[in-house]
């Protein structure tokens, strides 16, 4: 099973232009608002339709430029599911489910209806109207509905944004959970980056209407191809930087020299660290590190329940709250070892956490 | 005191109720069909199907003369089947529904525009024809709209005068409405008769809009009906 996308979608000031294919492993379509994920899913989905290009899905052919081909939404059969959830106001729950299979004898539609149900954990809702259900319920009656035609594919487009924290962790599960079973193309578009990370096994960044990056979820945090890639998948610093031999480099912007891991072969413009990967010497047992040790003082600090963000200086103090070099993340544990410590403090940038970018 | 003829009564429901019968189609298919295009030539088609509203109604009466009458299209194509409209009953209910089509189409079309489209594409995806989606999505959720647009429809097609005036005459009996049977009481100074008419007129559009004002914030609006909690 395959999903072939070769799309492009002009509008005024902007133009949206992708290629992929996705496989039966998730795939997370991530990109902050206005990138054109929306776009992209109801292209496939045959409510919008491309200027130009291919979409087929396993051979059948839903749009194709060339060819004339443009088949409706209707007869993709592939499951949609909406951020607002899109239930039928004046439908019933079950009547809602049993939208699709009005083809289906009737007592055939309620055992459909019935296992749907229980596979989505809404028992017992059955006859009420959506607006007496929680969002979370809501949800999970659209993702019934969705599956209840049994979709050549699964389309997902934000279906956890407009969902309270709480709520948003069983949904999340069941989606899970369902992705597990389903063993067909399954594209969810996001804007939050863990939410990508945790239900998706391939990724694909989106950055104004033009693929960033497509690949292993893994592969792409760990060694994002270029600046942009980082920052969307949440990498807050940076630095330009100057090669000074085939292992070590100055980053411009912190100030310091530092060694990497593997020998650099073309000449990088741009370093990398994730605020999380940046570590404090003797914050925790293990001997102290050899290389890439800079004395650090804070500058300000922001607080959230677990965490603590530090905005750091390197190698001098400084009283300018926005004159900082590095954003760090660590959990209060291991902020409450080292706080009362007399500054400078030591970050350690590991060589192995750092990534070289050509821009 | 001459006695009071009561054909009028029914001569003006039946063709309100007729009327508004093909208003409600016509004006509904006109909303459906228009919503979804876009582009300079709609707005002709807009003003077209409004223009009814704006004009005065012996402008209209006339067209319509014109169009039905021995000499003109329709009438020559309804002639061929041995049928004449001008001066009969159908000619007052073609007039009360060209009259009355514009308020239908626009509070249809606002209704329908009213609708979410992610229910329409929801339906859409789940393998609904176009005609379904209509039927079993948009409408419903923009019922309480056109029964609105159905009943000022109803309303005006009872008050219709001058376009009826001109299409379908005065004969009693046959072709005078209420209103019309209004202005030819005044005019041969029968002023009891007349009164009478006017009282009756006055009672059923009040008991129209009462019960439209009743219905409308019994239901409120379409959105608050379903509103999310």
């Amino acid at each position: 099973m395959a999903l072939e996308v070769q799309i492009e979608k002009k509008l005024p000031g902007f133009a949206l232009q992708a290629a992929f294919t996705a496989g039966n492993a998730p795939l997370s379509i991530l990109g902050p608002s206005g990138a054109g994920k929306t776009m992209l899913l109801r292209c496939i989905a045959g409510i919008i339709r491309p200027d130009s290009g291919r979409i087929a899905l396993d051979g059948q052919v839903f749009f194709d430029s060339t060819r004339g081909i443009r088949m409706p939404a209707r007869e993709r059969g592939l499951g949609l599911l909406f951020q607002h959830y899109a239930l039928f106001p004046h439908r019933t729950v079950a009547e809602n489910i049993a939208f699709g299979l009005r083809h289906l004898a009737p007592a055939e539609r309620a055992a459909r209806v019935e296992d749907l149900v229980q596979r989505t954990h809404v028992s017992g809702l059955e006859q009420r109207l959506p607006h007496e259900l929680s969002g979370g319920e809501q949800q999970r009656v659209a993702l019934a509905r969705a599956l209840a035609i049994e979709p050549k594919a699964l389309l997902l487009d934000e279906p956890l944004s407009a969902l309270d924290t709480h709520l948003r962790s069983q949904v999340e599960a069941l989606l899970q959970e369902t992705f597990a079973s389903y063993q067909r193309p399954t594209l969810l578009v996001t804007h939050n980056i863990e939410e990508a990370y945790r239900l998706g096994e391939q990724l694909l960044v989106l950055s104004h209407g033009c693929i960033a990056a497509f690949g292993s979820k893994e592969e792409i945090f760990c060694h994002p191809p270029t600046r942009e890639v980082a920052q969307l998948t949440g990498c807050k610093n940076f630095s330009r930087v100057r090669m000074i031999s085939g292992n070590a480099i100055e980053a411009l912007d912190w100030s310091c020299r530092l060694q990497v891991s593997h020998s650099i072969s073309r000449p990088p413009a741009c370093v990398g660290i994730r605020a999380h990967h940046i570590g404090f010497v003797g914050s925790s047992g293990a001997a102290p590190p050899q290389e890439n040790i800079f004395p650090c003082w804070l500058v300000r600090s922001s607080e959230t329940p677990f965490r603590m963000t530090l905005y750091l200086r390197l190698n001098q103090s400084s009283t300018d709250s926005s004159e900082f070099h590095l954003q760090a993340e660590v959990f209060k544990e291991k902020w409450n070892t080292f706080r009362d410590r007399p500054q400078p403090w030591h970050v350690h940038l590991t060589p192995d956490s750092l990534f070289l970018m050509p821009e | 005191m001459p006695v009071l003829d009561w054909s009028p009564i029914w001569i003006s429901l039946a063709t309100s109720v007729v009327a508004t019968l093909f208003t409600l189609v016509a004006g509904l298919a006109a909303a459906a069909w228009r919503e979804r295009r876009s582009g300079p030539a709609m707005a002709l088609v807009d003003g077209l199907f409004l223009l009814p509203l704006v004009l005065p109604p012996t402008v209209v009466g006339f067209f319509l003369l014109l169009l039905f009458g021995r000499n003109g299209p329709l009438g020559k194509l309804l002639l061929h089947f041995g049928a004449t409209v001008v001066f009969s009953w159908p000619a007052t209910v073609i007039a009360a529904a060209v009259v009355s089509f514009p308020l239908m189409y626009l509070t249809a079309r606002a209704a329908l525009e009213q609708v979410d489209p992610h229910f329409l594409q929801a339906a859409r995806t789940l393998g609904a024809s176009e005609w379904r989606v209509f039927r079993e999505v948009a409408l419903p959720l923009a019922w309480p709209g056109v029964l609105a647009g159905t009943i000022l429809s109803f309303a005006r097609a009872l008050g219709e005068f001058g376009a009826t005036l001109m299409l379908a005459g005065n004969i009693p009996g046959k072709t005078a409405t209420i209103p019309i049977a209004i202005y030819f009481a005044v005019e041969a100074d029968d002023v009891r008769s007349a009164l009478a008419w006017c009282f009756i007129d006055v009672m059923i559009s009040l008991v129209l809009l009462a019960g439209l004002y009743y219905w409308t914030h019994k239901q409120g609006p379409a959105r608050a009906r379903w509103a999310r909690s």
